[in-house]
């Protein structure tokens, strides 16, 4: 792997960047002892909080804290307009992009995406075509993954456009930095995050089926057991609505109604946090116990909003990652303002042939795969992992893409053997409803463990709160 | 509100009452063990001062089931630790603890807060450490975390229908969990027949007043020995004593005229025919008909009172 890691804190003479610079001069004078001390507090804090994630595999209602560091990630103010103009443009395409294989398929007919690579993909729902969701919206939340390598550009990693989570972490990190560090809040200006839920529960309203003057919204959850159902809680309790699960709803003659104490009562727009396939046992996985029996049904008659929509899964699908800068010329004729990571698509033998024979070098991602499972990050693997590998892909190559093992950016982070660099990524939400908006800022996930460029929660990642200045 | 979170609200507040109500059993329980006393039919449990928290709470059977002798050592561990009684007090701060984690939306987050630190704690402790520091300073902390955890939902909470629910559980618990432990006295035997009046006697009705906060009450009211009479009069018929049942009523006759409209005009009616009873109750006639028949009579109302609700607000049918 390179040598010259960009780091965001320092540059590669050693000098602290500018906007670090009060930061860097408050570690400086600050004695250890307290810093430590600082470290436990919010530890403490986040335990009684119960911020905790659920992990798979492990016995039921496991609990874990995602640890969390306390230098935060500093985004300076030029860096971040350039990063919202290009996530605003990105979302508007994908949202575009939805619209247009779910109705004209225009895009497929130019030629510009093989039609098999939309039509055939599994994400893609036949029972979405020539429906007119609210606004034209399908992804209402964005979450989109930036990475930062080379000399310092930013690229976008993928795009969440399912059921995206972590903005309740982004939420409590910077309640947990004000908390800490009062004076480092009143001497920078940093721009705030904490409106996030009114700007989410604006932007819901905004997409209620056409003639609700009172739209009434609710969280939907898959339960107290589910891995992000802290997140699912904070939200509704922030927004100030219902957090429901399929059990508190029925549907009625189209209309979709909540149990409660004084009878039943209408939701017009859902916020779900529940996949596709589990969200109507009666229009999806038969079996599912989460969902509501007639939900689709209440959807395609207009009288209840899905948010995000069903079927987007297809455009953040791996496999039409590669297009999207594509996308964004063909549906805005604008150039992308963000990068892709350069990605060799192994259904192509030319690709393939080449990954074979760098597999050492590169990462290989499953094109269905979520949450840093199934993937394989070359430098970091094993000869027998690697051989284990080439053996899937060369069974089954269209599953999977590669992209060359960037050198992501590091920020300096608390570890056992005091501050040293790790790996992070960025992760901002992009809201779309009457207009796309962002709060400044979003989770910064950070790698542990020495040189692993792994961050997610499930496999050993941190968080650290991320600060846009304002100038 | 969503039936599920009045649900989940209502036993939230049950099992935390609950906790502290068995915390004060248990404590009623070890003062009296500590008192002399005779085994006047050998051979029978129940004559055992630690075989009595098991009888008025319904668990000896349960408990015989999982410990093959009496003692005080198996009791407290069934009562306090068994992650297999749904009534120790473990179990109850767990479920507790998981109902505010399915409904957080529904509490202010001390609220969560603090239940989640109870739970933290509880889950430490284990018998060799509750002996270490002392029975009755750990059931003196399950009580201060229930004080507390009433005290935050006091304080924070906004005056909704969640909170209604809250208060509703507490006291449907409180009532059923003060007439079982007033019934303490009834099934713990004195030395002899000779000792009733006398100084035995005396320091059992002491110790009930005690682990229901109403020995300085008592005092204050009465200026005067402790006599059987008036402990009914006091726990049972005075509405100023908090912990009393008609205080309890009080509590969810009002709270239940908010709850209801029309369609459950029936449960408000119930509730107040029995909160008339003890606004309207005298003690002759408590202590003429028993006041252990009189508690298990009202054990049997409270606990239909508790279905209704059940039925017509937390698990509807429709």
């Amino acid at each position: 792997m390179s040598h010259h890691l960009y780091d965001e804190m320092q540059s590669l003479g050693g000098d602290v960047r500018s906007h670090y610079r009060d930061f860097a001069a408050w570690l400086q004078r600050t004695p250890g002892d307290k810093i430590a001390q600082k470290r436990e507090e919010a530890e403490r804090a986040f335990h009684r909080v119960g911020i905790t994630f659920a992990v798979y595999g492990e016995d039921g209602g496991t609990e874990r804290l995602i640890p969390f560091d306390i230098v935060p990630r500093i985004i300076p103010a030029d860096e971040w307009r350039t990063l919202e103009r290009g996530l605003k443009q990105r979302v508007r395409t994908l949202n575009l992009f939805l619209k247009d294989i779910y109705n004209e398929q225009a895009i497929l007919k130019a030629g510009l995406i093989p039609p098999e690579r939309v039509l055939g993909n599994a994400q893609y729902r036949r029972e979405m075509q020539g429906f007119d969701v609210p606004g034209g919206i399908y992804a209402h939340v964005a979450g989109v993954d930036i990475v930062r390598a080379g000399e310092g550009e930013y690229y976008v990693l993928e795009d969440n456009l399912r059921v995206p989570s972590g903005v309740s972490y982004m939420l409590e990190n910077r309640r947990m930095m004000m908390r800490l560090f009062p004076e480092l809040f009143a001497t920078q200006s940093i721009k705030p995050v904490e409106h996030y839920p009114d700007l989410l529960l604006e932007n819901l309203r905004g997409v209620a089926p056409a003639g609700e003057d009172q739209p009434e919204v609710a969280v939907l959850t898959p339960g107290a057991y589910n891995s992000a159902y802290f997140e699912h809680a904070f939200l509704a309790q922030q927004m100030g609505v219902e957090l429901v699960e399929g059990q508190d709803l029925f549907v009625q003659n189209d209309a979709v109604y909540m149990r409660t104490t004084r009878g039943p009562q209408r939701v017009h727009v859902l916020y779900r946090r529940v996949d596709d396939d589990f969200l109507d046992p009666l229009a999806f996985r038969p079996d599912s116990m989460l969902g509501v029996p007639g939900l689709f049904s209440a959807y395609r008659a207009g009288k209840v909003t899905l948010a995000n929509a069903i079927g987007t899964g297809v455009a953040d699908d791996k496999s039409i990652y590669p297009f999207v800068p594509e996308l964004i010329r063909f549906y805005l004729t604008e150039e992308p303002v963000l990068h892709n990571v350069p990605t060799w698509q192994l259904r192509k033998s030319d690709d393939l042939a080449y990954c074979l024979d760098h597999l050492a070098e590169l990462v290989v991602k499953e094109v269905h795969g979520a949450g840093g499972y199934g993937m394989l990050v070359g430098p970091a693997a094993s000869s027998g992992e690697i051989d284990a590998f080439r053996a899937r892909i060369v069974a089954h190559p269209d599953k999977y893409i590669a992209q060359p093992t960037l050198a992501l950016s590091t920020c300096p982070t608390f570890t056992d053997s005091g501050l040293a660099p790790r790996h992070v990524d960025l992760r901002p939400y992009v809201l779309s409803g009457k207009a796309v908006n962002l709060v400044p800022g979003g989770l910064t996930r950070v790698a542990l463990r020495e040189g692993s460029l792994v961050v997610n929660s499930s496999q050993g990642g941190g968080t650290k709160d991320t600060w846009v200045m304002a100038h | 509100m969503l039936c599920r979170t009045a649900n989940e609200l209502y036993w939230m507040a049950r099992h935390i009452e609950r906790a502290e109500n068995t915390a004060r059993l248990l404590d009623v329980t070890y003062r009296m063990s500590l008192l002399p006393y005779e085994v006047v039919e050998p051979g029978l449990a129940w004559a055992q001062p630690w075989a009595v928290p098991l009888i008025t709470s319904g668990l000896a059977t349960a408990f015989y089931q999982r410990f093959p002798q009496l003692s005080a050592e198996n009791v407290l561990r069934f009562m306090v630790l068994d992650a297999a009684n749904s009534s120790s007090i473990y179990c109850c701060l767990r479920a507790a603890r998981e109902s505010a984690r399915s409904v957080r939306g529904a509490i202010t987050s001390e609220m969560y807060e603090d239940l989640n630190s109870s739970w933290l704690e509880m889950r430490r402790q284990d018998y060799d450490r509750i002996q270490t520091a002392g029975v009755s300073e750990f059931l003196d902390w399950v009580k201060m975390r229930s004080h507390l955890f009433r005290g935050v939902t006091f304080g924070t909470m906004l005056r909704d229908e969640a909170y209604h629910f809250i208060r509703l559980g507490t006291h449907i618990e409180r009532a059923d969990n003060t007439a079982r432990i007033l019934d303490v006295k009834y099934h713990t035997l004195l030395p002899s027949a000779a000792d009733v009046g006398g100084a035995v006697d005396y320091y059992q009705w002491g110790a009930l007043l005690r682990s229901l906060s109403g020995f300085e009450s008592y005092r204050k009211i009465y200026s005067d020995v402790i006599t059987p009479r008036r402990v009914a009069e006091l726990l049972v018929l005075r509405e100023d004593m908090p912990r009393s049942l008609h205080a309890c009523l009080n509590l969810i006759h009002e709270t239940l005229e908010v709850l209801c409209d029309e369609s459950s005009k029936e449960i408000e009616r119930a509730a107040g025919e029995l909160h008339a009873r003890l606004h309207y109750g005298k003690t002759d006639d408590i202590i003429k008909l028993g006041l252990h028949e009189y508690l298990m009579e009202f054990l049997d109302r409270i606990s239909a009172l508790g279905m209704e609700i059940n039925r017509r607000f937390l698990v509807p049918t429709y």
